[in-house]
């Protein structure tokens, strides 16, 4: 016999009145796996997290946890009733308990001693033992947030929802919070869903990760699938800037075999900028902005037919605007949409 | 209308019911106008502000509500009157004779005007300064850098986004005068409300009493539709939490000194001067009786005021969180009638209490008496079960807007996740919201029981035989002009009053200064009729 599933919805449907917010929703997430859910705001993906909680009935589909029919037909299991932990976007936390209260608010069985102990031993996991006895509002950011996922995991939940959790983290605590966030999650061996609107988030921190567009989910793949494969323009464009070219182009013929009517998207890395001395293939341009990243620049060329391409280097780079460059397809990849 | 058995009404209205209405509309214009100049303007000095008193004046302007105002209506009258103080002082130094100067008649509508204004300002002075409290720096600055001066940017941003909290405390207010009737009968003003108890007394017609009641109701329900239009198309979203209070503007010597003045002058009027006047005419000439009596006044007064008080709370709870848990269209439309009652005068609803309870205790006396042979008597109407139950009527929109508003602040994030930890209904009642709302609940029920201690028509009416307190032996002594014998009674009341008071505005400046770094903001007064 297999063993279930952490979490599986299937088919599963919302809608704000006459607005539809989720349409026919379906994944699934394996104990010990993360599965990040990728949108704008406003495309259903929180909506689709406090469906699976119990706090927003579906119209239709299905959910089950742990193998357990929470929603379906004719059931709705109560949010109390589920395997869940849930970490909210603004951590809720409750103001008038201590952190080692709060952790410990929702483990019902043991002593009170016992429960103090477990409370504890998540405290410590999350790095935050010594402000057991401090008060949430005494907390930074970073902190409250760990608080968070240590009183969600008290209960050993089967799945763990997070939405949005590092948004409110400055970009240098983000980084540090995350790991220590998934580090706790994958040792709790909980089916994690993780909702956020980073695609550098998701594609860092998701074994799986699911693009939703106004409340459709696109595309379900690994980190690695999503970003080479996207299965559309949107997809494509959600983890950064892509060049829309037609293959009956000048630059088009030049860089692919393939003709017709599809539009090739071909992100900035796959194309390679030549010294025109050093390269007789590929289209002549000319360098006309330099956009600097960190540890990558991305550049813009306009090339003669006045079609604008943009290409990534690593820093530090030479190129300067005005700088006649030669534009092909980098050897190694040719993946496109 | 107009069909009064006996005639009584188409008597009213021929002779008494248009200056009845005159004087309410004229009071209701006057107080209301009124203590938005003071609740106002106090306010907002004292949170934008900073000049010599400004952080006891933060509290000290809420001591009036401890006064009654029927004690404040008797106390400026016995200072102003002919052989009071002032008057005598003018005269011995002045060495004039009645003819030879003119002096304002407190006993007179501008009189009641003034009295109920300097007693009713703190709800205005609490909502509006709640409401400066909550309005972030960065408006106020931003406006300034659009080139407004301190005084435009009060009124052209301030003051506009503070509206609704201002409407809101304005409607206690005009809700409270409407409903008044100590003070304005003492200063002998006839308005609708003193006209519907004299109705009933001096003419014993409950017919035309409970038509001029509907009168008053019109009136009250006119009021509530135009709040309801006026806050749905006022409601301003400031804000996150983190919002920075506004920094306090230092002013100079002679505008501190103006400040001063202007936010002491309620607090004189309002508080100190019929505080002295009590405890001088109480060391001079006390009640004898009152003092072997006050134990006894003192506890029923105690008494009545701790249980309404307490029981409006839990009654607030319920209320409030079934609206919060499940906010259906008939649970929502139920809170709104359950808290109507503030709105209609003690006496009103004394006489519709006991006029259902009566109702009831006939059924059930003839049902008996045919059933048994033996009925129980009239055991409800003549009981504290009954006055406990008209002050519910009355007081229950008190706490259940306090506390309404209080809920509001707590997030639904909290219930959410208290779910996903396996909490349910009651167990998220008591484990989050109460405990969270420790110092709003203590706010209701400090509201309600200074207003229970302090109210007069129902108690008159509804209490059990020889059952008196503290404000019916004042409201008896005062009436037979025995003001000095009063003043015992009247000094015990003041300072079961005070504490409550302490508490509340220490419960608001600590609201205030934990705003910082909590999401909780300082209980604050509401009606709830949105």
């Amino acid at each position: 016999m297999t063993e279930p599933k952490g979490l599986e919805v299937s088919d599963v449907s919302h809608q704000y009145g006459n607005r539809v917010s989720v349409k026919f929703a379906s994944l699934e997430v394996n104990p010990g796996n993360v599965h990040c859910l990728l949108g704008h705001s406003g495309s259903g993906k929180t909506t689709l997290l406090r469906i699976i909680a119990g706090l927003e009935p579906a119209i239709n589909g299905e959910i089950k946890i742990a193998g357990k029919k929470v929603a379906g037909k004719g059931i709705h299991e109560p949010t109390e009733n589920r395997a869940i932990g849930f970490v909210f976007q603004n951590y809720a936390l409750f103001p008038h308990l201590s952190v080692l209260r709060n952790v410990s608010f929702g483990i019902t069985h043991g002593s009170r001693k016992e429960k103090r102990g477990i409370a504890m031993d998540l405290l410590d996991q999350v790095e935050l033992g010594e402000y057991a006895r401090s008060m949430p509002h005494a907390l930074s950011g970073g902190q409250q947030q760990r608080v968070a996922l240590a009183r969600a995991i008290a209960r050993k939940p089967a799945v763990m929802l997070l939405d949005e959790p590092f948004s409110e983290l400055d970009s240098r605590l983000r980084s540090e919070v995350r790991e220590i966030t998934l580090r706790v999650l994958r040792a709790s061996n909980s089916a994690t869903l993780m909702v956020t609107h980073d695609p550098q988030e998701a594609l860092g921190a998701g074994d799986v990760v699911s693009v939703m567009r106004e409340g459709l989910i696109e595309q379900t793949a690994a980190p690695h699938d999503l970003y080479n494969h996207p299965n559309n323009e949107h997809t494509a464009r959600i983890f950064g800037v892509v060049n829309r070219i037609s293959p009956n182009s000048d630059f088009g013929r030049a860089i692919s075999p393939i003709t017709g009517n599809n539009v090739l998207l071909v992100r900035p890395e796959q194309i390679r900028l030549n010294p025109t001395t050093l390269s007789p293939r590929g289209s002549q341009g000319v360098i006309v902005q330099i956009n600097y990243e960190g540890p990558t620049v991305l550049i813009q060329s306009q090339l003669a037919s006045g079609q604008f391409i943009w290409t990534r280097e690593f820093t530090p780079t030479e190129r300067h605007p005005g700088e006649q460059v030669q534009l092909s397809m980098a050897e190694s990849t040719s993946d496109g949409a | 209308m107009g069909q009064s058995s006996d005639g009584t009404w188409q008597h009213l209205q021929e002779t008494v019911l248009p200056g009845y209405l005159w004087n309410t509309l004229g009071l209701a214009l006057g107080v209301g106008l009124l203590t938005i100049i003071i609740g106002v303007g106090t306010a907002w000095l004292v949170t934008s502000c900073r000049f010599p008193g400004s952080s006891i004046l933060e509290w000290a302007l809420l001591l009036p509500l401890a006064i009654p105002s029927y004690l404040l209506a008797y106390a400026t009258t016995d200072v102003l009157q002919f052989s009071g103080p002032v008057q005598t002082f003018l005269r011995e130094t002045f060495h004039w004779s009645r003819a030879d100067y003119w002096f304002p008649n407190a006993r007179s509508l501008p009189g009641a005007i003034v009295i109920l204004s300097v007693n009713l300002y703190p709800y205005v002075y609490l909502a509006s300064r709640a409401a400066f409290l909550e309005q972030s720096a960065c408006v106020r600055e931003m406006s300034r850098t659009l080139g407004l001066g301190s005084w435009q940017s009060f009124f052209r941003v301030s003051l506009p986004m503070a509206r609704p909290s201002i409407f809101i405390g304005l409607s206690l207010v005009i809700m409270e005068t409407l409903s008044e009737f100590g003070a304005v009968d003492y200063c002998a003003v006839d308005t609708l409300a003193t006209g519907i108890y004299r109705t009933w007394t001096s003419r014993g017609s409950l017919i035309a009493a409970s038509q001029l009641s509907l009168c008053l109701l019109g009136a009250v329900a006119f009021l509530i539709a135009l709040e309801s239009i006026a806050r749905a198309s006022l409601r301003f979203h400031s804000s996150d939490e983190s919002n920075r209070v506004a920094a306090c503007t230092p002013l100079s010597f002679s505008k501190g000194l103006a400040a001063s003045l202007f936010c002491w002058l309620p607090i004189v009027a309002g508080f100190l001067l019929p505080a002295f006047l009590f405890a001088y005419k109480t060391w001079v000439n006390g009640d004898q009786r009152a003092v072997e009596m006050l134990a006894d006044l003192g506890t029923h007064s105690l008494i009545l005021a701790t249980i309404a008080a307490g029981l409006a709370v839990c009654l607030g709870v319920y209320v409030a969180n079934a609206r919060r848990s499940h906010p259906t269209a008939m649970v929502k439309t139920a809170s709104r009638i359950s808290g109507l009652g503030y709105a209609i005068p003690g006496g009103v609803i004394a006489m519709g209490v006991l006029g259902a309870i009566l109702h009831v205790e006939n059924g059930l006396n003839d049902a008996f008496e045919l059933l048994f042979s033996w009925s129980p008597g009239f055991f409800f109407s003549g009981s504290i079960l009954a006055l406990l139950f008209a002050y519910q009527t009355r007081f229950l929109a008190v706490s259940l807007g306090v506390i309404q508003a209080g809920l509001t602040r707590v997030s639904p994030d909290l219930d959410a996740v208290s779910r996903t930890l396996g909490k349910s209904g009651i167990k998220i009642l008591t484990q989050v919201h109460l405990p969270i709302l420790k110092r709003t609940l203590l706010c209701a029920f400090m509201l309600v029981f200074v207003d229970v201690l302090k109210e007069l028509p129902a108690t008159l009416i509804l209490r059990p035989f020889n059952f008196e307190t503290l404000a019916v032996r004042i409201y008896q002594l005062a009436s037979d002009e025995r003001l000095d014998e009063a003043s015992t009674a009247a000094i015990a009341i003041i300072a079961t009053g005070i504490i409550p008071v302490i508490v509340l505005s220490r419960l608001m400046s600590r609201g205030h200064d934990s705003r910082r770094s909590h999401h909780h903001a300082p209980p604050t007064r509401q009606s709830n009729h949105d």
